[in-house]
């Protein structure tokens, strides 16, 4: 994965505006990684322009850059979290122009010139909750909270596909999403009612 | 993962001749196996050739009783299009089950095709409507796409650009999912046309294929219980720790009797 240690970050690239997190990798991932660079064939920056909650993002990336480290060690939007790692559990969740996609199967490069919204960026401008995330909070759909902003990211887009939903739409629809807490009883009462005020909202 | 360059052609021009530089270059579709084949380091690309800003690779058209799908069109679009609600229904409800909906949103038809995963299930659909494979080459029938495991009739150079999807008369698709993996532990696509009838598996072999007692049967006496009896030969079939053999050459009568019951009522 993209070590800051290696000599084509965005620390060295010109014109990047974004910080870099120097020195935080941790674990055998980050050894791996120096080691793979120093390997490696120092490959090309790439460019990378798009708009995450409404902002221009421009930098240069490495291309093996996923999206999830881009959100989260970059920009340090961490609300976008890394459950699994492989795929399979959601909470990486976030849209890319609208739908819902794992950030952590997706190269940031994929998301060029694309609208990405994260969990960050779905609340009301002037303060308080977005109805999905009001819906959670009232009807305890969370316990640890870790698996709740891809909950969240899924139910909203699940919302617009789907408006109608019914209990059995939202079990089959958050099917992507795994939580280890709550036994999702309570996250199923709570999209419907999300839905249900997203609805009157708009 | 390996470092690899990356390049985002516009057109399908530019994407044929980076192509043809680079022989091991890898196309990068929606990138729900390949992104995650990368991250387990199972694949080393020197370079990734993203095939997501070639417009003409995407959408859906009918034409004469055939649709035609892009390449690059996603699994959720191929769900909800009318188009194929309208003339191939089954094809949208395979689309429908496929992953989950974040991996809907994303995969792709052609990259699903290009990876050949034996548990995939759009082989089943173009191998059972007997569909036809359109690359920038040439055009290759079903019967000649799937050739084993991971394994396709694709040479390198060549590029999906669109699969032609034959209207049948009715046609339905079942199949049985590995929970975690959403993948077909067996699925079975009928579909009856007015040149036969034809049966394709997926999920139980190295890569789909055709039930051809199945369809001899079927072409008689279109129901379930004409090809209750049929139990496939498990020697061919996977084994792994989800499921032996024998369990799915049994899995593969089932839902090919499902199938035949869904089509029956559309
Ligand atoms: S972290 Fe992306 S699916 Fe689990
Ligand atoms: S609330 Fe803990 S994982 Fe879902």
């Amino acid at each position: 994965m993209a070590s800051s240690r290696s000599t084509h970050t965005p620390a060295s690239a010109g014109g990047t505006t974004l910080p870099s997190r120097s020195g935080r990798s941790t674990g055998g991932e980050a050894g791996d990684a120096a080691r793979a660079a120093a390997q490696a064939p120092v490959m090309a920056c790439s460019h990378l322009s798009l708009n995450v909650n409404g902002m221009p993002v421009s930098t240069e990336i490495e291309p093996r850059l996923l999206l999830v480290q881009l959100l989260r060690e970059r920009l340090h939007l961490t609300g976008t979290h890394v459950g699994c790692d492989t795929g399979q559990c959601g909470a990486c969740t976030v849209h890319m122009n609208g739908r819902a996609v794992k950030s952590c199967t997706l190269l940031a490069l994929q998301a060029q010139g694309a609208e990405v919204t994260t969990i960050e960026g779905i609340a009301p401008a002037g303060g308080g909750l977005h109805p999905m995330q009001a819906a959670f909070h009232e009807h305890h759909g969370l316990q640890c909270g870790f698996c709740t902003p891809g909950m969240v990211m899924n139910a909203i887009d699940l919302v617009r596909t789907q408006p109608n939903l019914t209990e059995a739409d939202v079990r089959s629809g958050l099917d992507g999403n795994l939580c280890r807490c709550t036994g999702y009883h309570n996250i199923v009462k709570a999209v419907l009612a999300g839905a249900g005020a997203m609805k009157g909202q708009s | 993962m390996y470092a690899f360059d990356y390049a985002r052609p516009e057109s399908l021009k530019e994407a044929a001749s980076a192509l043809r530089r680079n022989a091991d270059a890898r196309l990068l579709a929606g990138g729900q196996s390949l992104v995650p084949a990368l991250r387990l380091r199972l694949s080393r690309p020197p370079l990734l050739i993203d095939l997501a800003a070639i417009g003409e690779l995407s959408g859906i058209r009918v034409e004469n009783n055939v649709i035609s799908i892009g390449a690059m069109t996603r699994h959720a679009d191929v769900a909800a299009s009318r188009e194929v609600q309208r003339t191939i229904p089954a094809l949208g409800r395979l689309a429908a089950g496929i992953g989950d909906r974040q991996v809907r949103n994303q995969g792709t038809l052609g990259g699903s095709l290009a990876n050949a995963d034996p548990g995939a299930d759009y082989p089943a659909a173009v191998l059972g409507l007997g569909a036809t494979v359109v690359t920038n080459k040439r055009a290759i029938a079903a019967d000649k796409f799937f050739l084993g495991l991971f394994e396709t009739a694709l040479k390198p150079g060549e590029i999906i650009l669109r699969v032609d999807f034959p209207q049948p008369l009715r046609a339905g698709y079942a199949k049985f999912r590995q929970p975690a993996s959403r993948f077909a532990l067996a699925g079975a696509f009928v579909c009856d046309t007015t040149s036969g009838v034809r049966v394709a598996v997926t999920g139980a072999g190295p890569c789909a294929f055709r039930a051809k007692r199945m369809e001899k049967l079927l072409a008689k006496d279109f129901t379930p219980k004409a090809i209750e009896k049929i139990l496939l030969p498990a020697d061919d079939l996977n084994s792994d720790l989800h499921a032996a053999a024998d369990y799915r050459a049994h899995l593969i009568t089932v839902m090919a009797q499902r199938a035949v019951a869904q089509a029956a009522t559309v």
